[in-house]
């Protein structure tokens, strides 16, 4: 295993680089105008977050690899995200249901990484609450709202959390580099945020009317790089294929 | 996305906006107060569920660049509009009363805007 501090970094801005991309990818087809733009600033927010936590992780690092380094000249097997940000964007329902369970999640990561020993990250931590705050508000009405809509609306939210929620249990795993990190007083434990994400949880399904699957399986690897879903690679090679083509091409 | 200046209700907009589409959000005007002490202005108009939706459709469309620092929603419908036919009996009137202008008096700089 690599440093743990620079792991840790990695997973955290792979989350958002990957979240951010697929994200973007709703810019100009969004179903309205209005969303269209809220998705736009979302993705931007956060591949800004994206842009803090790599150029740490570069630092870290300490090989003179740069935010966008990390970003365009890693392959597949490198990526640190959770496999939730890497599954595709589907219908909007499908997007927005991603959002919010990833949103949850983060919010409550985020909050807790605001104490940590380490000052640089309890900064970014600090500055993407504000953002991240605001996501969550805004999926949280959504999947409300949606959820609880029409027949159609309600029944494309309950597929989309079907399929998405076996992605849920990733979040919360510990694993050395959490260990290493808990220890070093920088990150909180994962696993122990996971009773606050259920309250939040099962307090917006519950008001947007849909049920939580009953099995906890957890599709796992992606955090551990272990084993990425085969989406990933499909997303990086349209992300990176300019650099990979003209590699150090500039504006 | 109008500018408050460029007028977008000076012609058309007292006209009906007819009825909308049930698959279609209703239409809202929205107000934002660019700074403390100043009053809110119209910045442009959106499609929405509903006011709270509204408020958050106007965050993300028009304070983007840091514009404001408060919001106002209205439905477009509850808004309601003098007519362009009335324009010479409501305005006119008042062209040749100079005298209700505070032209006449000097304001100190210190005043600052008005």
């Amino acid at each position: 295993m690599s440093d743990p501090l620079f792991e840790f970094l990695c997973r955290m801005g792979d989350n958002t680089l990957v979240l951010g991309h697929r994200v973007s990818e709703w810019c100009g087809v969004a179903p309205v105008l209005e969303e269209d733009i809220a998705l736009a600033n979302t993705a931007l927010d956060l591949i800004g977050q994206t842009t803090l936590w790599l150029n740490l992780a570069g630092e870290v690092e300490g090989k003179g690899r740069d935010a966008d380094a990390l970003a365009f000249r890693r392959d597949v097997w490198d990526f640190r995200n959770v496999l939730l940000v890497e599954q595709p964007n589907g219908d909007f329902g499908q997007t927005m249901m991603r959002q919010f369970l990833f949103d949850v999640w983060h919010k409550g990561y985020l909050t807790a990484l605001q104490d940590s020993k380490h000052d640089q990250i309890a900064a970014v931590a600090e500055k993407s609450l504000k953002e991240v705050t605001y996501h969550l508000e805004r999926t949280m009405d959504t999947v409300i709202g949606l959820g609880d809509g029409t027949e159609e609306s309600h029944n494309r939210m309950q597929k989309a959390l079907d399929k998405l929620y076996p992605y849920v249990g990733e979040l919360f795993v510990r694993d050395d580099v959490d260990d290493a990190m808990i220890a070093a007083g920088i990150a909180p434990d994962p696993a122990a945020l996971r009773a606050d994400f259920d309250a939040v949880l099962d307090a917006v399904l519950r008001e947007a009317t849909l049920t939580k699957p009953e099995s906890d399986f957890a599709h796992k690897g992606g955090k551990s790089g272990q084993r990425h879903s085969e989406h990933l690679g499909h997303m990086l090679a349209q992300m990176q294929w300019l650099q990979r083509t003209y590699p150090d091409a500039t504006w | 996305m109008s500018s408050p200046e460029s007028g977008s209700y000076d012609a058309t907009e007292a006209a009906p906006h007819g009825k909308p589409r049930a698959t279609e959000w209703p239409l809202w005007e929205v107000f934002i107060r660019g700074q403390h002490g100043l009053s809110h202005r119209h910045v442009g108009s959106l499609h929405a569920a509903d006011a709270e939706s509204a408020i958050k459709n106007a965050r993300d469309v028009y304070t983007r660049r840091n514009e404001g620092v408060s919001i106002w929603v209205v439905e477009a419908s509850a808004i309601a509009a003098s007519s362009p036919e009335e324009k010479g009996p409501l305005y006119e009137p008042s062209n040749d009363k100079v005298y209700r202008h505070p032209t006449f008096f000097d304001i100190p700089d210190e005043v600052g805007a008005m």
